[in-house]
């Protein structure tokens, strides 16, 4: 008869066996930010296309201190996407190939957090400069 | 030698399919040195405290890739992890995770094995040539491209590491597909498009998350997260364009 | 002996998320700040930033409708495939339910958007 028998050991919980697992559950947690400014930006859109009153009673409700509590957990939980975004990076990208050298992942990280510092500034230009 | 012994308690999971259900925690009092690897941990035991033990290994430097266990729910080579590191504190070693264990530390890897035959881990050539044509010569650009990949020695270290794997057992995985793209990205081989099916299909590429615990992990810096990440792409491109390439074009 | 192998559909999926990924990692927080914070709060930015009149204008041109939809659309099916990746990970493997609610819910929302920019005009 055949002895063998072998043993499949539960997944359940294996998020918290390891440090490197849940950093991983926290920064694909930020995508339930992300949903939910979505929500809020597509409801505003709404409110706009029904005219000057419904759009008003949207922009005023932001200044409701829940509403404001919400934006500040949002912005540190999508500035955490945004650095993990580009810290996974190095990894998910073919390599990069300068002067017959492969950049280093710290130059890719670093180079893709550059870019968002530089397309956020443009994006804060560009509004203060279409609403002046 | 012995003045600088000191004991460490290594806690080892057990799993003898004959008489028991479920795997169980044992605790044995190991004397070591400053030099002793966990591997010589658990060789200790099995010499001299119970050599019913069983665990896989052979080189002790890092080459073979037979003796990777979790230790301390790490996956790690025991040959190069070593007890001074732990003490005073116990060590628990564990069979590789997301593996079925077929006794004690020995995990079943015909899975592995058959997803390596499936990748196709060879050269097919891109132009057969003759004897007379002389050899396939390559520039050290086009060895760079694929050197990093070729450095795996299939411990399975990667797969302990993906959760993805340990959810889903049919997903290819980041060690095979390492290995794929060691031969795709290889200047001689023209087996891109052949491998496709298989990077392409529901136990391709997509499974994969992005964890990028594997290449965390890997004792040989192979890096397999960027294999696979780097053949999303390549499976997105080949699901696109298909329409647009001609049949059996390798894009 | 080959095994049967069926062409995943991912990609169309992986690809929306992963440019939904890179918008909102190079614009969310920037976003985020502007109309969750700076203008509610009267901060930074001049007090009508978002009055109807400067959103209007924005959204009836062509640059601002695709910006607001690719914002809106891609924020959400960015999110939509890491929450269903996420469920799956915490061992809810809900299937095809599971599917309809993610991907339903960011399909609804692009619908949504672009019903809206349209009732807009131009």
């Amino acid at each position: 008869m055949n002895k063998r028998r072998p043993y499949v050991r539960p997944m359940d919980g294996w998020w918290r066996r390891n440090p490197f697992f849940v950093e991983y559950m926290i920064h694909e947690g930020t995508a339930l930010f992300v949903a939910a400014y979505a929500g809020i930006l597509l409801n505003g859109l709404l409110h706009l296309s029904r005219g000057e009153a419904a759009w008003n009673v949207w922009l005023e409700g932001l200044k409701n201190p829940l509403y404001i509590a919400f934006h500040v957990l949002a912005l540190v939980a999508i500035s955490y996407h945004t650095y993990t975004w580009f810290k996974i990076m190095p990894r998910t990208m073919p390599p990069v190939i300068v002067g017959g050298k492969r950049l280093p992942d710290g130059a890719i990280t670093g180079g893709g957090l550059a870019v968002a510092a530089a397309a956020s500034l443009v994006l804060l230009l560009a509004v203060w400069g279409m609403a002046r | 030698m012995s003045e600088n012994q000191r004991t460490i308690e290594i806690e080892v999971l057990r799993y003898h399919p004959e008489k028991d259900k479920v795997p169980y925690q044992q605790v044995f009092q190991v004397p070591f040195t400053d030099d002793m690897s966990v591997l010589q941990g658990v060789q200790y035991i099995k010499d001299y405290l119970d050599g019913s033990l069983s665990f896989r290994w052979s080189c002790r430097m890092a080459i073979c890739g037979s003796c990777g266990m979790m230790i301390n729910g790490e996956p790690s080579l025991s040959c190069e992890t070593f007890l001074r590191d732990y003490y005073p504190a116990r060590v628990r070693v564990e069979a590789l995770a997301h593996f079925p264990i077929e006794r004690d530390l020995v995990i079943n890897m015909e899975g592995f094995i058959e997803k390596l035959e499936s990748i196709q881990p060879y050269i097919i050539p891109k132009e057969k040539r003759t004897l007379e044509q002389g050899e396939y010569l390559q520039t050290p650009e086009q060895l760079n491209a694929y050197e990093q990949f070729s450095s795996c020695i299939n411990c399975m270290l990667c797969y302990a590491a993906c959760p993805q794997f340990g959810l889903n057992p049919e997903f290819i995985g980041p060690g095979a597909m390492a290995l794929l793209h060691r031969y795709n990205v290889d200047s001689r081989d023209g087996g891109k498009a052949e491998r496709m099916e298989l990077v392409a299909s529901e136990e391709g590429v997509f499974h994969c998350t992005a964890v990028g615990y594997c290449s965390e992990v890997c004792p040989k810096h192979v890096d397999p997260a960027n294999a696979v990440n780097q053949n999303k792409t390549n499976a997105a491109a080949d699901y696109f364009l298909r329409f647009l390439a001609p049949k059996g074009g390798a894009k | 002996m080959k095994r049967t192998l069926k062409r995943s559909n991912a990609p169309i999926f992986w690809a929306l998320f992963g440019a939904g990924g890179m918008l909102s990692a190079l614009l969310g927080p920037m976003l985020v700040l502007i109309t969750g914070i700076a203008v509610p709060l009267g901060l930074l930015l001049p007090a009508d930033t978002m009055s109807y009149a400067n959103m209007l204008a924005f959204s009836q041109n062509v640059i601002g409708k695709g910006f607001i939809l690719a914002i809106i659309a891609l924020f959400l099916w960015h999110a939509a495939h890491r929450i269903f990746h996420s469920l799956h990970d915490i061992g809810i493997h809900a299937g095809i339910g599971a599917k309809l609610l993610c991907y339903g819910g960011a399909m609804l929302g692009t619908l949504f958007a672009a019903y809206s920019l349209l009732a807009i005009g131009f």
